[in-house]
């Protein structure tokens, strides 16, 4: 369990910088991205198991994406790179977006089986729509404010097993390709929104390292356009 | 055999009761020392004073009933039951005056986020001296407290509370956008922020960048003259009371730990001019915050300038562990 008692965190904001690397889908797009902005990422891109890598003026600290908020919020990480879908899904953290940084592209949908109108159906007979997700928040926040009800149903693993067995009506899911709903014979019903990467920071870094934060910032800003 | 208590509440042990108990003294020390008064009010009040003081519905988060079916609330913080303190027993005194606390305060926590319910704020409150000698005489105060904690290192950021609302007002984006605005302002959503601005008409890509610089401006008095470059009157006047105020510290030494801060917004509600926020390099979270609230008391009834700060005492310890193990 955490050390020290809540609310607090322990990090330190000294020595170099501590990146948050989203690995996963995400991976691949930020070490391009770190590269052209100069920072380097070969010993990540290896075969090595280890989670961190010094590189000097930075510290590489790969994790889950949606574990990158955590690490930010509380400062063990001074500042991440995560999608927009983690961040709004666990928008209570703490956490400044400070740029977008345009590449992992992909829409956050409600899909229902194709062809099928168990979605449109359950909302006329029942009043009410099942809809499985790993993203229960973002999914309640957007039936919420389009005034439909809905049982949000969580689910860890490969959502479009949902509607296909019968768990749920319909699904919202993040789409990149489509590739997957269509293999499960799913189709897009609704578009909810757009998730690109995002450049965060720790609220303390921020202001106490800002300098650094303002520089690696304007890095990354130049390395994702050009 | 275990007995629960609430999420967000905790028992003190004696080691760190200890501790603790030493931490509160040279607060209280410190305090004392420079003339302001120790006073305690009650956890409880009515709501309807209570909300008061904070004109959202945020005021407290634990309401509930006596028994002639009277609305109670635990007071979310000590700034609030000493407004209403002033009023009530000090109207007609002589001012300024000068009070201090060390108290716990309630508020709702989220689940499963190691968020205190209960926490101890020790601060002070300096009611009857306007800015900018108001503002410097607390933020001097608070510097001796970080010091008596022994976090030589800690720095306050300072910034203008009224420089948004001004701002967004000269623009003229008001109502919904004004406070969608805000809002991306106060969490600090760059990306949102400029969004929000872009879609709301009449407000061009050069308005929209100058919006956003300004929020990313912190460091010395430097940084006030940038953003006087970037111009405007909500510009100039924000950065007239900044520059009045660092000039002021300035000119009595303790203004070395103070960053001016651009993008700082402070999400209570009754904040008017000069805002504080506290930073120690050993932790992630803020150590605490104040400012001036020249409105708040006028809600009571006395029309007085006023200024405080309170420093979350349990994470003012936690840092001062660190820094004692980084020195050892």
């Amino acid at each position: 369990m955490s050390v020290g008692f809540a609310g607090t965190g322990r990090a330190k904001a000294e020595g170099p910088l501590k990146l948050a690397v989203p690995r996963g889908a995400l991976f691949e797009e930020t070490l391009d991205l770190l590269d052209a902005a100069g920072i380097e990422t070969a010993a990540v891109r290896g075969e090595s198991r280890a989670l961190i890598f010094d590189e000097g003026e930075i510290v590489l600290v790969t994790m889950r994406p949606s574990d990158v908020p955590t690490y930010v919020e509380a400062g063990a990480a001074d500042i991440g790179i995560t999608g927009k879908d983690v961040l709004l899904e666990q928008s209570d953290r703490m956490v400044y977006e400070l740029l977008d940084l345009g590449y992992g592209r992909c829409r956050m949908v409600l899909a229902g089986r194709a062809g099928d109108e168990r979605l449109g159906e359950s909302a006329r007979r029942l009043g009410m729509m099942r809809i499985a997700t790993k993203y229960p928040r973002i999914a309640e926040r957007h039936f919420e404010s389009t005034g439909r009800q809905v049982e949000v149903i969580e689910v860890k693993g490969s959502v479009e097993l949902a509607p296909l067995i019968g768990l749920a009506d319909g699904i919202v899911d993040l789409v990149a390709s489509g590739r997957t709903l269509e293999e499960n014979m799913l189709e897009v019903r609704e578009e909810i929104l757009e998730c690109t990467a995002r450049f965060v920071a720790n609220r303390v870094a921020h202001k106490l390292r800002g300098e650094e934060v303002d520089g690696l910032a304007a890095r990354l800003r130049e390395a994702s356009i050009g | 055999m275990i007995h629960r208590i609430p999420p967000g509440t905790r028992d003190i042990m004696p080691d760190e009761m200890r501790e603790l108990r030493r931490l509160h003294l040279a607060m209280i020390d410190v305090f004392e020392s420079r003339g302001y008064g120790e006073v305690a009010t009650p956890s409880i009040e009515y709501d309807d004073v209570l909300a008061r003081g904070d004109g959202r519905a945020a005021s407290s988060s634990y309401r509930f009933f006596d028994e002639r079916g009277d609305l109670l609330a635990l007071r979310s913080d000590m700034t609030v039951p000493i407004a209403r303190l002033v009023a009530s027993r000090y109207s007609g005194a002589e001012m300024p005056l000068r009070l201090c606390y060390l108290a716990n305060a309630f508020r709702a926590v989220r689940p499963q986020r190691g968020q205190m319910r209960e926490f101890a704020q020790a601060g002070i409150e300096l009611i009857g001296a306007s800015a900018p000698e108001g503002t410097v005489e607390i933020i001097e105060v608070l510097e001796a407290a970080l010091d008596a904690a022994g976090l030589n290192r800690a720095v306050i950021g300072l910034g203008d509370a009224d420089l948004y609302r001004q701002l967004l007002e000269e623009l003229g984006i008001e109502g919904e956008a004004r406070d969608a605005v805000l809002a991306r302002l106060a969490t600090h959503d760059l990306v949102g922020l400029e969004a929000e601005l872009s879609e709301i008409e009449g407000i061009g890509a050069e308005q929209v960048e100058t919006c956003v610089a300004l929020s990313q401006l912190r460091g010395g008095r430097e940084v006030l003259d940038r953003a006087l470059e970037m111009g405007g009157d909500a510009v100039q006047r924000a950065g007239a009371r900044l520059d009045e105020t660092y000039e002021e510290l300035d000119a009595r030494g303790v203004a070395d730990r103070v960053q001016i801060d651009l993008g700082l917004l402070r999400d209570l509600g009754y904040y008017s001019g000069a805002i504080l926020e506290v930073y120690d390099p050993a932790l992630g979270h803020i150590l605490g915050g104040g400012g001036r609230y020249d409105r708040l008391l006028r809600r009571f009834g006395v029309d007085l300038p006023a200024a405080g700060f309170a420093l979350y005492l349990e994470r003012v310890h936690v840092a001062q562990i660190e820094e004692e193990e980084r020195k050892s």
